[in-house]
């Protein structure tokens, strides 16, 4: 650091605070820390508050960092303790029992006898993988087919075009004074197609266990391969492992998502997750004309009337809603539960999620309507 | 040489505290809590832009025209949309004059790259007057990656370039305010140029003040009943938490209703529907809203 000597001395904590929030990940330009300094200066500062309102404007943390932003603030000015480990989990944990309040009323309810294997019983546990798949060749496959074989819709914004489009005034007028009145051929134009979201929902409930390590490869080259693409774990709880799924090794990238999911192999509260993706606004937002694909069971423990709302509420946001379930490899397989009969009528698709190669062909086809799609449960309900 | 945009020396001098913005900004309805006082002061001071991002309807929008009526300035406002692109943002030819101009010249040589064939768009608008006006590019999460890169150039150094016609710098740093809904999350160089603040839904006493200032005549139990309601009825998970706006709304129909003759919890249930805006949401609340109501009127 050469300036830090012109500096005067009690400006080095608030540098040095710059540090430690970039040793914690934060992306700080030294262009923000000039402000933060600045911002300081003009604010007095006459309290804390003021510190911790210039270093929150300057630095601009996440509204989902926040809380992990105000505790390295305090350790840091304050000298507090309490790590910004601990302090994660700490808020970690307050998201848990907001997640529980939700799950409260179904909780209230639950009467009826599910699935050995599926319990509502929340429990906790981690789980490591060291990215092995004998797949690799075929989902880098996959992850390359992906960006051009996901369904597209038309973008607001225009493309120029050869054949096949509507006339583009602006730019033929160009061509006209650039070639002095001579008309030489009509401009055309057309909407540009941009990849539509895909939605990915993965229960991780201890009823799936046998699955979760091929849906997180194909989750992992679907984070890789696609434009728009956001991935979440379902357990007892809703996770978001998309930034999780980013890095290219596979190996590295589930060691981060282990790290970000609690609720590995837990019970199953598929509704009350649901329901906060739905109620969360920027998910929600997500989901709007977003192709969604759940992997799931739908083994609800309880009652499943509030998982049915929360289907209910994907499907009328969704582009396409599908539900890949590892129980339709079996050619006996009726969609029987209450919970999937309920659901059935507002899904789009109904398929075999056992494998690595059946999932991939139905994500590649999901853009050419009904070729995989071939949804047993719709299709022989009709035939009855 | 490269020009650039100096401090606007009128804004700095009308932002002498955070303390002071405050109370600049309630004198024309705006409450501000103290965090956004200070970013206020500071994007006025530092001459950058404000980021203000939090859910839909807690006022983002209303912050930055009430920026413009401290400032006595016009507000030139940019709705972003998915697709918005250069010639609906900062300029566009206009080619049919263009045109008129080069077949009336005839042998003459004609400009056609005057001032006079360029239609300014907002953000090039807020560049030829930056003493006259506060730009808000409302709702940037609406537009596509491409769009926020070219407002890199605009909100770091306060210049555009136009092709045919070299770098346009403003004379002065304009006042700039962008809000989002964070329905996505926006590119870390934007987010880095502009002073930051996330609005948060505001407490119950802050929105009671609130809905008094904004609503016709509502009494002041009736403002502190409904931001109490409210705010349980935001912490349950529903697809569309009521907005401030929508709070106001309801206190100004259910003192309406009550005028007419409708007790005070009957009055409020039946103004429901100015508050929850989704036919889920109202069957969800519907049978505990009785108790919401009594609970915030005792």
């Amino acid at each position: 650091m050469m300036a830090a000597p012109c500096l005067p001395r009690a400006a080095a904590p608030l540098v040095a605070f710059a540090q430690l929030l970039r040793q914690s990940e934060f992306p700080i330009s030294s262009e923000q820390v000039i402000d933060f300094l600045k911002a300081v200066a003009l604010l007095g500062p006459r309290s804390m508050d003021h510190l911790f309102d210039a270093a929150r404007a300057t630095f601009g943390p996440s509204p989902d960092r926040g809380e992990e932003f105000a505790l390295l603030f305090r350790r840091h000015f304050y000298g507090e303790v309490d790590g910004p480990d601990d302090g994660v989990k700490g808020a970690k944990a307050q998201r848990a029992e907001a997640d529980d309040a939700v799950g409260q009323r179904a909780r209230d309810v639950r009467r009826e006898k599910g699935g050995t294997l599926s319990s509502a019983a929340e429990v906790l546990s981690a789980r490591q993988w060291d990215g092995d798949c004998d797949d690799r060749g075929a989902l880098s496959r996959f992850r390359r087919l992906l960006g051009r074989s996901l369904p597209a819709r038309a973008s607001f914004r225009m493309v120029s075009a050869r054949a096949q489009g509507q006339l583009d005034l602006r730019r033929s007028l160009r061509t006209l004074v650039r070639t002095d009145g001579d008309v030489p051929c009509p401009r055309l134009r057309r909407r540009k197609p941009v990849q539509r979201n895909l939605l990915v929902l993965i229960d991780i409930s201890g009823s799936m266990k046998l699955h979760t390590a091929d849906y997180l490869n194909v989750a992992h080259a679907i984070v890789r391969g696609a434009d728009r693409a956001e991935v979440f774990t379902l357990g007892t709880r809703l996770t978001r492992i998309t930034a999780a799924l980013r890095p290219a090794n596979p190996a590295r990238a589930f060691e981060r998502v282990s790290d970000c999911v609690e609720d590995w192999d837990g019970g199953t509260r598929i509704g009350s997750s649901l329901g906060a993706l739905v109620a969360f606004p920027r998910f929600a937002a997500f989901a709007r004309g977003a192709a969604i694909l759940i992997l799931s069971d739908a083994l609800e423990r309880g009652s499943h009337e509030e998982m049915e709302r929360a289907i209910r509420q994907l499907s009328r946001r969704a582009f396409r809603l599908s539900l890949a379930t590892p129980l339709a490899a079996d050619p006996q397989f009726q969609p029987e539960t209450a919970a999937l009969r309920g659901i059935l009528p507002v899904l789009d698709d109904l398929i075999d999620g056992s494998s690595i190669s059946s999932l991939t062909r139905f994500i590649l086809a999901l853009g050419t309507p009904g070729a995989v799609a071939r949804d047993k449960g719709k299709r022989e309900q009709c035939d009855r | 040489m490269r020009q650039e945009a100096a401090p606007d020396e009128g804004v700095a001098a009308r932002a002498t505290s955070p303390e002071s913005i405050a109370a600049e900004l309630a004198s024309v309805s705006y409450l501000a809590d103290q965090s956004l006082a200070t970013v206020i002061f500071l994007a006025l001071r530092l001459g950058k832009p404000v980021l203000l991002e939090g859910a839909p309807g807690v006022g983002k929008t209303e912050a930055a025209k009430a920026i413009a009526r401290i400032l006595g300035r016009d507000l030139v406002r940019l709705q972003c949309y998915e697709g918005i692109d250069a010639a609906q943002a900062l300029y566009e030819w206009n080619y049919q004059r263009q045109l008129l101009a080069i077949r009336q010249a005839g042998e003459r040589d004609v400009d056609i790259y005057d001032d006079r064939f360029l239609i300014a768009r907002p953000l090039l608008k807020v560049l030829n007057a930056p003493q006259d006006s506060v730009l808000v590019v409302d709702e940037i999460d609406r537009a596509d990656h491409e769009f926020e890169a070219l407002l890199l150039e605009f909100l770091s150094d306060f210049q555009i370039s136009i092709p045919e016609r070299g770098t346009l710098c403003a004379a002065s740093r304009p006042v700039v305010v962008l809000t989002s809904n964070r329905t996505r999350d926006l590119a870390e160089a934007l987010r880095r140029r502009c002073v930051y603040h996330y609005i948060d839904y505001p407490d119950a006493a802050r929105e009671a003040a609130i809905i008094m200032l904004q609503a016709g005549d509502v009494a002041e139990a009736t403002a502190r009943a409904v931001a109490r309601a409210v705010r349980d009825i935001r912490a349950r998970p529903l697809a569309k938490p009521p907005g401030i706006a929508e709070a106001i709304e309801w206190a100004n129909a259910a003192t309406v209703l009550e005028k007419g003759g409708s007790p005070w919890p009957e009055a409020f249930r039946r103004a429901i529907g100015m508050l929850v805006k989704d036919e889920e949401d109202l069957a969800a609340l519907r049978p505990e809203l009785g108790d919401i109501v009594e609970a915030a009127l005792s």
